[in-house]
């Protein structure tokens, strides 16, 4: 209902009145003096980046710069490395984020209609995300470690000296359980402001239909929440595509678990290639636009309307 | 009820006047403790013996200056990382600096570190044992002071070597430790996490062939690529013979300088052969003080020089340790050289070694009555060690020669006879710029 009037709304726009194009030039003044500060701390670095990108520069060498065009390009997209990488950090992205948004849904579901302790249950679902990464990837390598963690003595399939960081496989289980326990949370908050959204009197009609739970869900609730569902995937999948923190902890790197942005961490930081490291950084920065735009069309779904504006 | 607006409003006022109070006083601190002080010098130091340096950094200051320890993180590639981008920035606080011997060259060749002029080279290398003295010169110019070595032996339980029947001594080999303790059913502690002391462990079994990583790398990136040889491929057997024997350890492929440590005197099992650096000593003593290991059981603690990689030729212990370097960019380069001599003194050496088990650079100083707490035959082993220690590359490119080698052997359990070339390959291809690390 809310959607259908929302449509209707916006398809017979009235003709601009001169109050509202003043009010827009206001708005537009309003928002200028942050535009600029932003455009100096985000537009600088982006631009310099994209500059240094075609320069081969290392901070230990810095009289040796040279230009070198789009070489720095080519090599990383030549690079099986970088393929390797991308293609573990996007089974990083999926996998989480679709145990998130399942795990997620469940305790927004338990937040949205629990009677009793409503404070405790909301509150102790919600600690993990209070907790940082850092501390979560520490304290779960703990947990998977062979000599002093607990995983090992809990789950019977494994031997009590099974190293879970030996391998790519493991390793990369160990990383996506710590992610998952930690950015549940999120996923579920975003959730709830969607259930919260979603009209009881839509619902009780539905029910006086005679439509049974599941058909409520899938009939009413979710499609309803489309919006929050598609803001919950969009934020977590940029994010988790990002992926740095439990990686660093857990693996550094090692055992083929390196993401794209660890890829580049090392290029920039540590071996100070700033050149290739810039290089790097742009296409990080283009396949994060792209996965955005995927998941946008996706969900055919406009982000103002997300947004509640007309 | 009416006077109440008031009082709030009263308190509110009195409450605008002390913010701003706190917070200019606040800032005045935080200002203080930037360092705007003239006559102070920062001392950044890795986290080894702390207590000692902190001590060192006292007895060093003078009317003139005060010496200041800033912590370092721990890991030596954090501390090149975090040391570097205040010196490529340079950073004119950056007065002295605790430098892992390998990062020397490249501080040196990019600009970073002050030569030392030709008397302060001379007072900080005298006596200085040939390993540690290799590590502080690039292009013939002394560029750091050198304040204590570090070296690796083969530590292992005696019990254990003689249920195998491996008579210890400096002949012995990789190979043979490593069937003894398969045939003895103790295991082999190393480090081959994917860190700095996997390739420590490389470079020395290579260097133990006879062969090298890399060679004439004052060449910089030019350097000659040299793991794909006989020397490499039996580096590489060596870590295939322990990756697949019943001898290496569950966690080897994470395996670090501390994670082998308990393996010695485990609850169950005869314990192992394990190669590590000069602290082992003291950290079993500890031990035996605070009560968790018997006099008994630390009696069985033997040690030997670093195995061979082949049979017939002497093994390359490897060498670490600490220099101090002056950052370039010091405001006070007089006092920060003399600031560097002071801590390097042959006293301040006796002093780390007793106190804090990190062991001398200068030859003298282990004969010293300081350090009669170690055994005789303990300490002319570690200066042996240090004397006979193969480097490793010497180069202002070290940080990817080590990552590439890295990338390439790790895990240890994807070892094979191909690692070498392949390794060899993709070391070119980085140097040259044609491949990501």
């Amino acid at each position: 209902m809310n959607a259908h009037a929302t449509a209707t709304r916006s398809q017979a726009r009235p003709a601009v009145s001169d109050r509202s194009r003043a009010e827009a030039r206001l708005g537009r003044r309003l928002v200028a003096p942050a535009i600029v500060l932003m455009l100096l701390v985000t537009a600088f670095p982006m631009l310099r980046a994209l500059y240094l990108s075609l320069f081969s520069y290392s901070l230990t060498a810095p009289d040796d710069r040279e230009f070198v065009g789009l070489e720095n390009y080519i090599v990383a997209l030549t690079d099986p490395l970088l393929w390797r990488d991308t293609a573990i950090t996007v089974f990083y992205m999926v996998v989480t984020v679709a145990f998130e948004l399942v795990i997620g849904f469940v305790f927004a579901l338990v937040m949205h209609r629990v009677i009793f302790a409503r404070g405790v249950i909301r509150t102790s679902i919600l600690i993990p995300y209070g907790i940082i990464t850092v501390v979560s990837g520490f304290a779960w390598q703990f947990a998977f470690t062979a000599q002093n963690g607990f995983v090992n003595q809990w789950l019977p399939f494994v031997g009590a000296d099974f190293n879970w960081f030996g391998e790519q496989t493991p390793a990369v289980i160990a990383i996506c359980v710590s992610e998952i326990w930690k950015t549940t949370p999120f996923m579920s908050l975003l959730l709830l402001a969607g259930l919260a959204q979603v009209s009881e009197d839509m619902i009780e009609a539905a029910k006086v239909d005679g439509a049974s739970w599941w058909q409520r869900m899938t009939r009413v609730i979710l499609p309803n929440m489309r919006a929050a569902i598609m803001v919950a995937v969009l934020f977590r999948a940029l994010d988790a595509y990002r992926i740095f923190d439990n990686i660093f902890v857990m693996t550094n790197g090692a055992v083929n678990t390196e993401s794209i942005s660890f890829l580049t961490y090392r290029q920039t930081i540590e071996q100070f290639q700033l050149g290739i490291g810039s290089a790097l950084s742009v296409l990080l920065f283009l396949s994060v636009l792209l996965i955005a735009v995927v998941i946008v069309k996706l969900f055919r779904v406009d982000l103002a309307q997300a947004r509640q504006e007309g | 009820m009416r006077r109440s607006p008031h009082r709030r409003r009263h308190r509110a006022i009195r409450a605008s006047r002390v913010v701003p109070a706190a917070t200019l006083a606040l800032a005045a601190s935080l200002l203080a403790a930037c360092g705007s002080e003239d006559d102070v010098l920062n001392w950044y130091v890795n986290p080894d013996g702390v207590a000692t340096l902190t001590k060192l950094a006292e007895q060093c200051s003078t009317e003139d200056y005060r010496i200041q320890i800033q912590l370092l993180p721990s890991g030596a590639t954090d501390q090149r990382t975090q040391l570097a981008r205040r010196l490529a920035a340079r950073d004119s606080s950056t007065d002295l600096m605790s430098l892992d011997p390998v990062f020397v060259p490249e501080f040196a060749s990019a600009g970073w570190l002050q030569e030392f002029p030709e008397d302060a080279a001379r007072a900080v290398t005298e006596g200085v044992l040939d390993g540690p003295l290799d590590t502080v010169t690039w292009e013939d110019k002394v560029y750091a002071a050198p304040q204590w070595a570090n070296t690796q032996v083969l530590w292992y339980r005696k019990s254990l070597a003689e249920a195998a029947g491996l008579s210890m001594s400096d002949q012995v080999t990789w190979g043979e430790v490593i069937d003894a303790a398969a045939k003895a059913g103790g295991t082999v502690g190393v480090q081959a996490n994917k860190y700095e002391a996997y390739m420590v462990w490389i470079n020395a079994m290579v260097l133990g062939a006879g062969g090298d990583i890399v060679s004439d790398t004052e060449a910089g990136k030019d350097a000659q690529v040299d793991i794909d040889s006989d020397a490499g491929r039996a580096a590489a057997g060596i870590i295939e013979q322990l990756a697949e024997s019943s001898a290496a350890q569950p966690d080897l492929s994470v395996s670090n300088e501390g994670t082998s440590l308990g393996q010695m005197f485990p609850a169950e099992g005869p314990g192992e052969f394990m190669v590590n650096w000069t602290f082992v000593y003291k950290n079993y003593l500890g031990l035996v003080d605070d009560g968790s290991l018997t006099q008994d059981e630390f009696d069985d603690l033997g040690w030997v020089r670093y195995p061979r990689t082949v049979a017939g030729e002497a093994s390359r212990p490897p060498v670490g340790g600490i220099d101090i370097g002056v950052g370039a960019y010091s405001q006070h380069p007089e006092w920060a050289l003399e600031a560097a001599q002071c801590v390097t003194t042959s006293q301040a050496q006796e002093a780390l070694a007793r106190d804090e088990g990190l062991m001398p650079a200068r030859a003298e100083v282990y004969s010293s009555p300081e350090l009669s707490e170690y055994p005789d035959d303990l300490l002319k082993l570690w200066q042996d060690s240090l004397q006979d220690g193969g480097p490793r590359p010497k180069s202002a490119y070290y940080a990817l020669i080590s990552a590439a080698v890295q990338a390439r052997w790790h895990s240890p359990t994807s070892v094979d006879q191909d690692t070498p070339a392949k390794s060899a390959r993709f070391l070119r291809d980085v140097l040259d710029g044609k491949a990501l690390l």
